[in-house]
């Protein structure tokens, strides 16, 4: 099957191509994780192709987060394999982890901006502490990057006087800062308003265009997300159950998909005990 | 019942494990580059200089308290001469380390456990994780090390002060005799009563930064996660600076 071809996986991740493409910036086979009694993912295998805005999508306690958290390297599968940019990351060592996590930049959910800093400060940090920049060469860096969110001269604000929408930016100028391949993106518009959400979608497609990454997006914001995504991956009881671009996925004629779009998920979907 | 049994002991044991090898890594990162001594001087500023006041406070206070008691139970006996001996001793021994951490633990240990806490609630720990940079070294090693350089200074200076306050009521309100005070205290300390006091603030610094940071470090990401670390902080580090008092005084008699 081709990737431009869409994964129909119907809970069998074996069906899809096992060979490694180049094309890939991220590759998972058959990751598997279990938290007590609950299998969170059951064979997740999925690609996302390097240039690309993949965004994974899914139910309640799918896995979706659970994945993103695998793939940003907070935590360990207990089974299957994990290819970011041509290393294989699951069997790595602390100083090895290190070096990957040097290629990507990770927005959360909640921002995650150190309250005790300022928007300067935050942005700045990755290069103060991982990089042997002068103040002036970072300082130039952090404007160019606040003025690519639209944050531009609101350095010297902290975080707690910003609002939501400007600290989602603030955070996405410090992922970005250090210029990472990858992006990571966990639910980047909870908690915004219509309009702020719309904003922050622009932003992601912009950034993405612009620094040229290859962009890994969980988000519950269904059909708006699909607008700025060039692939889909749909998880469903911890497995991919479809995979493609968005038109692909749109046009695929899936039973539990369609419930999921129309917000009708099965009660068990429901009752799945953990967030994901 | 047994399998529960079992389960629970494995369990008690893991957490007793990572307890341990929190500490082991906190002490490690404080010896290994990259060395940052802005944190340590931050975390000094708070630990320490901070909490000066509330400790000139309670040592005072402490010193006072002694001095009332210590000459009314001394003139009994007809030795109110020795109460400066006996409230030096006192606070240098027991309570000045004991006290001066307690209420250290109260006041900068709860705000580290909250301020850990919160950070771990918010994902700021998994930030600095996935920008490459040990949460463990940037965030608990400076505060142990502040634990262990600002809590020997805070106690050496309860211990003075409350040394003050008792002279302050035994000579000055009870009419002890004023230079019996202070020569009692030099014929009748040793060096080893000072240095018992230092090991045990030495103890105390690590067990109150460990204790708090470990316990704002594991929150649980909920509602009551930070409330109920704050909460478990200050009671588990004061309960192990009683038992390790004990051990140590056992020890350094």
């Amino acid at each position: 099957m081709s990737q431009t071809e869409i994964n129909h996986n119907g809970g069998d991740a074996k069906n899809i191509r096992n060979a490694a493409s180049a094309g890939n910036a991220i590759e998972v086979r058959d990751l598997r994780k279990r938290f007590g009694r609950q299998q969170v993912l059951d064979g997740v295998t999925l690609d996302f192709p390097a240039g690309q805005i993949t965004t994974i999508v899914g139910p309640s306690g799918s896995g979706k987060t659970v994945l993103l958290k695998h793939l940003n390297l907070l935590m360990r599968p207990d089974s299957g394999t994990i290819v970011i940019d041509n290393v294989e990351v699951t069997k790595l060592g602390a100083t090895g982890l290190d070096a990957v996590r040097e290629k990507f930049g990770v927005l959360f959910q909640a921002g995650a901006l150190f309250d005790s800093m300022s928007i300067f400060d935050n942005v700045a940090f990755p290069l103060v502490e991982k990089t042997r920049l002068t103040r002036a060469e970072i300082a130039e860096r952090v404007h160019e990057t606040l003025k690519a969110v639209g944050l531009e001269g609101m350095g010297a604000k902290f975080p707690s006087e910003m609002s939501g929408g400007m600290q989602k930016r603030a955070a996405l100028a410090r992922a970005l800062v250090r210029r990472p391949k990858i992006l990571m993106l966990d639910e980047p518009t909870t908690g915004l308003d219509p309009s702020r959400t719309g904003a922050i979608h622009e932003l992601i497609r912009r950034t993405q265009e612009n620094f040229k990454l290859t962009a890994v997006m969980v988000s519950h914001d269904v059909p708006a997300v699909f607008q700025v995504s060039d692939r889909v991956a749909f998880l469903h009881n911890g497995r991919t159950h479809l995979n493609g671009t968005v038109a692909q996925v749109m046009a695929a004629d899936d039973e539990v998909f369609k419930r999921f779009l129309a917000g009708k998920a099965s009660g068990e979907e429901n009752e799945t005990a953990l967030a994901g | 019942m047994a399998e529960r049994l079992g389960a629970l002991v494995i369990d008690s044991v893991v957490q007793l494990g990572a307890f341990v090898l929190f500490l082991v890594s906190a002490a490690f990162y404080v010896f290994f580059p990259p060395f940052k001594p802005r944190l340590w001087i931050r975390q000094i500023r708070i630990i320490g200089a901070d909490s000066l006041f509330l400790i000139i406070l309670i040592g005072g206070f402490t010193g006072m308290v002694l001095g009332l008691q210590g000459y009314n139970t001394l003139r009994r006996f007809g030795s109110d001469g020795a109460l400066g001996t006996v409230v030096a001793l006192v606070l240098v021994r027991e309570l000045g380390p004991v006290l001066a951490a307690l209420m250290i633990a109260a006041r900068a240990g709860s705000a580290m456990a909250a301020e850990l806490g919160a950070m771990q609630s918010t994902e700021q720990i998994d930030a600095l994780t996935v920008m490459a940079i040990n949460p463990v070294q940037y965030l608990v090693s400076p505060r142990v090390l502040a634990g262990v350089i600002s809590f020997p200074l805070l106690i050496s200076v309860f211990d003075v002060v409350g040394i003050f306050g008792g002279y302050m009521i035994g000579v000055g309100l009870m009419g002890a005799p004023s230079a019996a005070y202070f020569n009692g205290i030099a014929d009748n300390m040793e060096w080893h009563d000072v240095m018992t006091g230092i090991y045990k603030a030495l103890v105390f610094g690590v067990v109150v930064t460990w204790v708090c940071c470990y316990k704002g470090y594991r929150a649980e990401r909920m509602a009551t996660g930070v409330s109920r670390a704050t909460t478990e902080a200050v009671v588990l580090s004061s309960a192990l600076i009683l038992a390790f008092d004990y051990f140590l005084t056992s020890i350094l008699l």
